[in-house]
């Protein structure tokens, strides 16, 4: 028999807002997620100048796991915390934006700063550079949110032993359209999330 | 080249996405990499594009930056000498 597995914490941002464990800890008048993502940056004095060199997706990827991660690897305690995300457009918002930059053959220069980040899943490097993780991660690409594959995915990673924690979830950035869901999974009982699952709190 | 210092500055500030740097806070001879302005390699490559892009200089060999690159003294230096634009 398995093991049982329980949700720690977790995060949503969407339309301005930050939402941490059910309560909303950061919103703003309705702005661009640029302006958005820099108030909030400020707001939790993150400290961490490379978050302005990052495109959109690894900035929303960023803040939540920065949130989520942050209580855990601020401690001197060793962790294994793997990293398993997914979305629907994967870099394609940053891909247009580099696309963009070298379609004029007259004007042909390509920005290696854009081009760094036409993969989703150098967003997975940036949280793991932060927070000094060597662990497991994946980035998945999906039409919609797989959280049966996720969840899956997540406790296969935690019953082998491969990780003590997963940080798992959604995190979707098209032409400033956006929606991340994080969340940590271990297999420490967790009272306050009993009976909830990925798909429960994801469409809370 | 007081006003072309000047300018790298802001290109610098602007290009590289130094949100938390004003142009008072880089001095001429301060290092642009390492402890300086702890510019990395990706920014090294973003000023050579700015070097090829704003003053017509394209450089053949890149560990001509390691010298061009320590401060906005040599960038200026250097474009002062080679600029084409």
């Amino acid at each position: 028999m398995t093991q049982k597995t329980y949700i720690q914490s977790y995060c949503t941002i969407q339309n301005n807002e930050i939402v941490l464990n059910g309560t909303s800890v950061f919103k703003t008048e309705p702005t661009e997620f640029a302006d958005f993502s820099k108030q909030a940056y400020r707001n939790f004095e993150m400290q961490y100048p490379k978050f302005f060199k990052m495109d959109a997706l690894s900035k929303l990827a960023f803040l939540g796991a920065e949130l989520l991660l942050s209580p855990i690897t601020s401690t001197e305690l060793e962790n294994n915390i793997a990293l398993v995300l997914a979305n629907k457009s994967s870099s394609l918002d940053t891909d247009v934006k580099y696309q963009e930059s070298i379609s004029d053959k007259e004007n042909y220069y390509p920005s290696p700063a854009v081009f760094v980040y036409t993969l989703p899943n150098i967003c997975l490097g940036e949280i793991s550079i932060r927070h000094q993780l060597k662990s497991e991660n994946s980035f998945f690409i999906f039409d919609v949110f797989n959280t049966e594959f996720m969840s899956n995915y997540s406790n296969i990673l935690l019953h082998s032993g491969k990780a003590e924690t997963v940080l798992c979830g959604w995190v979707e950035f098209f032409n400033d359209n956006y929606k991340a869901f994080l969340c940590t999974i271990s297999a420490q009982e967790n009272e306050k999330y009993t009976n909830e699952t990925i798909n429960t709190l994801y469409n809370k | 080249m007081e006003a072309l210092k000047l300018e790298l500055k802001n290109k610098i500030i602007t290009t590289l996405n130094l949100e938390d740097i004003a142009i008072e806070d880089i001095a001429d001879n301060d290092p642009l990499f390492g402890d300086g302005l702890g510019l990395d390699s990706i920014d090294a490559l973003e000023l050579i594009v700015i070097l090829d892009k704003d003053y017509g200089i394209k450089l053949v060999d890149p560990k001509e930056g390691k010298v061009i690159f320590q401060s906005i003294e040599s960038m200026a230096a250097y474009i002062s000498a080679n600029r084409t634009k």
